[in-house]
């Protein structure tokens, strides 16, 4: 029993000192990401194809004139589980064409073919200009990391392509940051081209008015710090920027932020739906094999004292 | 193998082969094992480990095919994997994955050895062959991490090379061979490249001599108690431990599952979907989760002592506490194999199990504040647990009675011996 007592004595203070330590962040934290109710999380989530559709007008529309998607090709949209995917080819196509492979997909056709590519050289050696084909990679908006900063006063915009997985809980993060600019507060003032976004990362202590200030620069006793900080990027959506085809969508910036969110997952993990449905057959083989397993343990080892 | 033959060539092939080349016969004597027939749960690592090994080879070999270790091409290669090779998602996420599992895996199976004194004699080579095989892992572990050339990639072979340059004079020429230059670079990841794959099949070897090491001293079992009658005590390792093993590595793979299907990036860091940035510093540089109790112990170290400087200490403290570990069996002093048997051990152990859970968790947090302290204690415990603990409790503890045999144990219902952490651990 003194062995049982002073195990418990010794589980309890270990469980009084693993609570948490007293919070040292130095800078104001960003807020907690507002948590929406994606289509595609849990074991059985998939993605909605229409808000792929819409989230990839999103993109087109607003983000791509700043952001790539560097890993994506026209040609991934025709996928199986991609937005543009189809089973079957409309009705007037003729009988030879199979639409359910991106290349031959005439939707995959039409947006690479909105796009300008240079390729080349050619026989005489120079690049030449031509429409975009689905096996093209999705331009970007700028030739260069060097291009894109200039053009962004020094800001490098991200690759979106992988956004959701190079950012904890991604979805939630873009999602709350699309949507969650303020007017900054009044203790602090902002650089010309900065915005402030309560969910963007950083330290809003930098930027407090020196009334807030002490000798040394540091934030006064009782300072309030704003929370997140400023990025470059304004703020990208506004009600009715996007025309969406489908009437009984909301065009309003939450709404294109879901969409922009669904299409950019998709982007980042486009095998996941594959994987989700690869993997509950797994678990469901393993289990069966498991019991089996089990059940034959306890038959060869009832034949011995143990 | 220690045990006499029991096999009989069958057929005139098996004959003719059994003169010249007896590995139907090895096959068979291993199946033959005579293994104690009190082997719990925790003894089901080993083959949960030898099976985490080949699905790391297996899926390894296939990534290399598609993999180009190249500054400017490693990343859109592990991105071109993951979307346009056939099931390449698959290999990719079972492979990084699998590493956490292997590690998972390993903890456990020390843990068990340690528990059960299965490094003391005549098992002292079983268990050098193991750390050894740790040892390893963490170098392989450690430069296949850095083959995606991600953020956090890049800035772990920076960190870690740079603690080479720590020791004085040789510390400087070690961190240049070991980047192929004077930064990480091309060179660094054509050789972590190279290594990473040379690594696993070391591995394998050494995987064959610590089987060969206990199929020698044989196996320990729950009570530490040795054989004494091999037909009371044992049972032939197939099927009695196929099956159970077997049993053991499929609920293993369940959780694998789990992880690669619904969680693939669970373990990993988000950085590392960034592409590295030799300009950018990201804000916090955390390994993987199986290293943060090392670099816990590597930063605990904030103090200059004498002519050492505190991040030399830091790199001696971090050695350290994996060469501790070699020494185990010399620094053990208890003639009781199993701490079934000793209820004082038991509770230093259970509060060594508490430190490194602590250690892994003080890692993972930025080394300012009241965590520095925490981290510098449970360093203290880490050592102390080996260096004072141990040695004094084989002097001072009073031990259980031990059960005359490992079948007297078993058959006895009620058994005596148990204490509620023993009890909890089966």
């Amino acid at each position: 029993m003194a062995t049982k007592n002073s195990l418990r004595a010794v589980l309890i203070a270990a469980a009084v000192s693993a609570l948490p330590a007293t919070a040292i962040a130095a800078g104001g934290k960003a807020l907690d990401y507002k948590h929406n109710h994606w289509h595609f999380s849990g074991p059985f989530g998939a993605y909605d194809k229409e808000a792929m559709q819409r989230g990839f007008q999103v993109y087109r529309t607003v983000c791509a004139s700043c952001h790539g998607v560097d890993e994506l090709s026209f040609r991934n949209l025709g996928d199986k589980g991609g937005p543009f995917h189809l089973d079957a080819c409309p009705a007037d196509m003729p009988a030879t064409t199979d639409c359910s492979k991106p290349s031959e997909n005439p939707v995959v056709k039409a947006i690479a073919a909105e796009y300008e590519i240079t390729d080349g050289p050619d026989d005489s050696g120079d690049m030449f200009k031509r429409p975009g084909l689905p096996s093209d990679k999705i331009p970007g908006p700028y030739a260069n990391e060097q291009q894109a900063r200039a053009a962004n006063g020094g800001a490098y915009p991200p690759n979106l392509a992988l956004i959701m997985k190079a950012r904890h809980h991604g979805p939630d993060y873009v999602y709350s940051l699309l949507t969650g600019y303020e007017t900054a507060p009044a203790s602090v003032t902002l650089g010309a081209g900065q915005h402030y976004n309560p969910y963007f990362a950083g330290d809003m202590s930098q930027l407090l008015k020196p009334e807030y200030r002490d000798e040394e620069g540091h934030p006064l006793h009782g300072v309030e710090i704003p929370p997140g900080g400023v990025l470059a990027m304004a703020p990208p959506l506004s009600d009715g920027v996007v025309d969406y085809a489908d009437d009984s969508v909301p065009e309003t910036a939450d709404q294109y932020a879901k969409d922009v969110v669904e299409f950019l997952t998709w982007a980042s993990e486009p095998k996941m739906e594959q994987r989700k449905s690869l993997g509950v057959i797994t678990m469901g083989y393993l289990l069966i094999l498991t019991l089996i397993l089990f059940f034959s343990y306890r038959a060869i080892w009832s034949k011995t004292d143990h | 193998m220690s045990h006499p033959s029991i096999y009989k060539p069958g057929t005139a092939i098996e004959r003719w082969l059994d003169r010249r080349l007896p590995i139907v016969r090895f096959g068979a004597d291993f199946m033959d094992f005579p293994t104690p027939k009190n082997l719990n749960y925790w003894w089901t690592f080993g083959a949960i480990l030898a099976v985490c090994l080949v699905i790391q080879i297996i899926t390894g070999i296939v990534l290399a095919m598609h993999y180009t270790p190249h500054v400017d091409m490693a990343f859109a290669s592990v991105e071109h994997i993951m979307r346009d090779v056939n099931y390449g998602w698959l290999i990719r996420y079972v492979h990084a994955n699998g590493a956490s599992m292997f590690f998972l895996a390993v903890y456990i199976h020390m843990f068990r050895g340690l528990y059960y004194g299965s490094y003391k004699e005549p098992r002292e080579m079983v268990w050098i062959l193991g750390v050894v095989i740790f040892l390893l892992m963490i170098v392989t572990s450690f430069m296949g991490y850095v083959l995606p050339w991600g953020q956090m990639s890049f800035w772990a072979a920076t960190v870690i090379t740079n603690l080479f340059s720590a020791f004085p004079i040789i510390g400087e020429p070690i961190k240049t061979l070991l980047l192929g230059g004077p930064a990480v670079d091309n060179a660094t990841l054509n050789r972590f490249f190279s290594l990473h794959y040379l690594l696993p099949f070391a591995i394998f070897g050494i995987v064959a001599i610590h089987i060969w090491a206990f199929h020698t001293s044989g196996n320990n079992n729950p009570t530490g108690v040795e054989i004494k009658d091999v037909k009371k005590d044992t049972l032939a390792f197939h099927p009695y431990y196929t099956v159970k093993d077997g049993f053991a590595i499929a609920v293993f793979m369940l959780l694998f599952a789990a992880f690669v299907f619904f969680n693939p990036n669970g373990l990993g860091h988000p950085d590392n979907y960034i592409p590295a940035n030799p300009l950018v510093t990201p804000p916090h540089i955390v390994p993987e989760w199986y290293f943060l109790p090392f670099y816990a112990i590597l930063r605990a170290i904030t103090f200059d002592i004498g002519p050492i400087s505190s991040k030399l200490g830091g790199v001696i403290a971090m050695f350290g506490s994996i060469i501790v570990l070699f020494l185990l069996p010399w620094l053990d002093t208890s003639k009781v194999r199993s701490m079934r048997y000793r209820p004082v051990a038991q509770l230093w152990f259970v509060i060594f199990i508490i430190v490194c859970l602590a250690l892994g968790y003080l890692g993972g947090q930025p080394a300012e504040g009241d965590y520095v302290l925490y981290a510098q204690i449970a360093t203290a415990y880490y050592f102390a647990f080996f260096l004072i603990i141990l040695p004094l409790l084989g002097i001072f503890e009073k031990t259980k009675p031990l059960p005359k045999s490992i079948a007297d144990s078993v058959l006895k219902a009620d058994r005596p011996g148990m204490t509620p952490i023993a009890q909890a651990a089966e």
